[in-house]
């Protein structure tokens, strides 16, 4: 795996757009933006209301992902190229999730929606017709995804990479700062974890920082390359686009995103949280 | 708190905009709005950088030319992107319960 396999950037979209096999997919939480306008072609997938599943706290399963898939017009050979706002939060997340229904062919767009608008690039309304196909989806990759007992075993064992801003790592902010300050859980971090903000790996652009740059990141802040590694943050979006860099950019093997993240993590009894800025 | 700013609670989604808070309640609020030749600019970005520098978060603009951050008490500093190359910035202090206003011209 290396860059060229999992990333496109713009003037790539703009030259292979409308090709046979080729999907975009805008992904979002909040979907107002495409309705405003998107990049021709594209279809849209909501964070919420379509790869969440309604009632549990969990994903849409794996039929429930064939459906949408479905819905949308992805067939199981297309390429797919997903983009969103929030530097690509949600669309790494979309990308992390197709990983784990087994997807081959995924990409993300090198600084997603910012850098198209802030370059000035061509954003539509209209929304494109595609036929419905039949998508087959396999069984969730479990190599990816980590679930609440293994993240307390890794403590101290294997790399946990808390990628929340320092001011929620250290439990003064239970949230990120554009969004209010209400949730009951505790505040603080998974002792042993090392507090690598997401955006340290994306420029100004929100497009990802160069391999060197991000080895030199995340081995200068202690992650070990031989060691296993579990990414989170509050609710598992920002840790995807740091799973995505770590297995997807630097080829890293093991490479799990924690999606219950501190919203569950910082509500279960009887598990250690560390407080403050060290690990 | 605004019904808007609930319903974003549970995702970390950037709600763009939205009517300014004026009842900052239990929260340290920095919002404003973005304008050039005195019109909103309404495509662009609003990203808070804490004290170091370091970036802690960002939000679209909205149809307004408006921006809202929930942030801790502290000094701040608002930097705002824009298409053409547009970048300006402005230092800002928040404490809880206090509304932080910006008019931001680039």
């Amino acid at each position: 795996m290396s860059r060229a396999d999992v990333l496109v950037d713009a003037d790539w979209v703009e030259a292979h757009n409308g090709e046979p096999g080729l999907v975009l997919v805008e992904v979002d939480e909040d979907t107002s933006a495409y309705d405003k306008g998107h990049i021709r072609n594209a279809v849209k997938i909501d964070w919420k209301k379509d790869l969440q599943d309604p009632v549990r706290r969990d994903f849409v399963d794996r039929e429930g992902f064939e459906k949408l898939l479905s819905e949308r017009g992805i067939s199981n050979d297309d390429t797919v190229v997903l983009y969103g706002g929030n530097n690509n939060w949600f669309a790494a997340y979309a990308y992390w999730y197709f990983k784990l229904y087994g997807h081959q062919n995924v990409k993300l767009l090198d600084g997603g929606r910012k850098k198209w608008e802030l370059e000035s690039r061509e954003l539509v309304t209209e929304v494109p017709q595609r036929p419905a196909t039949q998508y087959h989806a396999q069984e969730q990759d479990a190599s990816l995804r980590a679930f609440r007992d293994e993240v307390v075993a890794a403590i101290g064992n294997k790399n946990l990479v808390d990628v929340r801003s320092p001011d929620e790592f250290a439990g003064r902010l239970l949230a990120p700062a554009h969004l209010p300050q209400e949730q009951a859980q505790r505040g603080g971090h998974i002792p042993s974890a090392r507090n690598i903000p997401w955006s340290k790996a994306a420029e100004e652009d929100g497009t990802f920082k160069s391999d060197d740059e991000l080895r030199t990141l995340y081995g200068d802040a202690g992650v070990d390359f031989s060691v296993d590694t579990i990414a989170y943050c509050r609710i598992g979006e920002r840790s995807a686009h740091t799973w995505f860099v770590l297995r997807e950019l630097l080829g890293q093997p093991n490479v799990k995103n924690y999606d219950g993240s501190w919203t569950e993590y910082g509500s279960l009894v009887g598990v250690p949280i560390k407080t403050g800025d060290e690990s | 708190m605004t019904s808007d700013a609930q319903a974003t609670a549970a995702g970390c989604g950037a709600p763009a905009g939205g009517a300014p808070i004026t009842d900052a309640g239990n929260q340290a609020v920095v919002q404003g709005r973005v304008t050039k030749a005195g019109s909103p600019v309404v495509t662009g970005y609003a990203r808070l950088l804490n004290d170091d520098g370091e970036f802690v978060a960002e939000v679209p603009l909205g149809e307004d030319g408006g921006f809202r951050f929930f942030a801790a008490p502290g000094t701040w500093t608002l930097r705002v992107l824009a298409p053409g190359g547009i970048r300006a910035e402005q230092a800002v202090s928040a404490a809880i319960g206090q509304v932080s206003n910006l008019e931001v011209a680039v």
